[in-house]
């Protein structure tokens, strides 16, 4: 049987989410996204700039893919559901990454506040996913409150550190009957291939393909990590032990 | 009259309804989203809404973002 996973009625083959900020130009980020194999793409909401025309990054985003805004910018939830509602009416479809955010050193999320929006914009139905500091009391809430994934970050965004919240965020994948998203803060393939293999439901990532020197193949990499990650979860990794044993029989040697 | 647009103050003409507004200033109507004294306007509507004094508008567009 094939192993999708399924968010909000859509079924992904792909569990590498990609964002869409950082990148050189359009044009690379397009790139990225082909070679990512990405189904999800996030995208942001700003003013335009009446005086000057910029291109259109939907333009460059495969019309095939989920578009994820986020509520970036939000500092309540009372923002981040207006933001929503704008993001919605422009005919994107349905899916928001909630993103409140009033720390501005680590940009930390707060997790009240995104309970809150969480709950306003499920009952208005929304495919909800929030972005979140792993706890398990609040992912158990956004759950309750219809979330339909929930986001632990791994490090603060942009910081290319890892999975430094590794702990917690394996006890919500334990605990918490939903898909659990790793966002913000991989760096490396090898770091998304650990959160997979963990049982992470997918990854999003933004800064480590953006940032890297050749995007596009960076996408690729993270790509390859995420199957495999999620292959040997699958695959149930054999226990860990503390003292040697041998993988050669111990008989039969030669006197 | 005047009207705030993100956060500015500006001054337009009588009667201008918000479509009329961003086609004066060559905005692609398929780029923009607009919320009119916060409320979220689609497109089709944006014919039918004249803008009046003091009035709100938030013209906002997708970006890259994570």
């Amino acid at each position: 049987m094939e192993d999708l996973l399924k968010i909000g009625g859509v079924d992904l083959k792909s569990r590498l989410f990609v964002g869409t900020g950082k990148f050189s130009s359009y044009e690379v980020m397009k790139n990225a996204i082909g070679a990512s194999g990405s189904q999800v793409v996030t995208v942001a909401l700003r003013r335009i700039d009446l005086e000057s025309q910029e291109e259109n990054v939907l333009n460059f985003v495969p019309k095939d893919c989920v578009l994820l805004p986020n509520t970036s910018g939000a500092r309540t939830a009372e923002e981040a559901v207006r933001i929503a509602r704008i993001a919605r009416a422009a005919g994107c479809g349905n899916w928001i990454k909630i993103e409140v955010i009033s720390d501005n050193k680590y940009l930390l999320p707060d997790n009240y506040e995104t309970i809150k929006a969480t709950e306003i914009l499920a009952k208005e139905g929304f495919i909800v996913l929030p972005y979140m500091n792993p706890d398990l009391m609040v992912a158990k809430r956004l759950k309750e409150v219809g979330a339909a994934a929930v986001m632990p970050l791994g490090a603060p965004i942009g910081t290319n550190r890892g999975l430094k919240t590794k702990e917690m965020v394996r006890i919500l994948i334990d605990e918490i009957d939903l898909p659990i998203i790793v966002d913000a803060g991989i760096g490396k393939p090898s770091e998304a291939a650990e959160a997979m293999e963990m049982g992470a439901a997918a990854v999003l990532v933004n800064t480590a393909i953006a940032t890297a020197g050749d995007p596009a193949t960076m996408a690729r990499a993270f790509d390859l990590a995420v199957q495999a990650g999620r292959m040997a979860y699958l695959s149930r990794p054999g226990a860990t032990k503390l003292y040697a044993e041998a993988s050669s029989p111990l008989t039969g040697f030669l006197e | 009259m005047e009207i705030v647009v993100n956060g500015k103050r500006e001054f337009i003409d009588q009667s201008v309804s918000i479509l009329e507004y961003l086609s004066l200033k060559g905005l692609d109507p398929n780029r923009a989203v607009v919320e009119h004294n916060y409320h979220v306007v689609k497109k089709e509507e944006w014919g039918n809404i004249i803008l009046k004094e003091n009035d709100q508008l938030e013209v906002l567009r997708f970006v890259g973002g994570g």
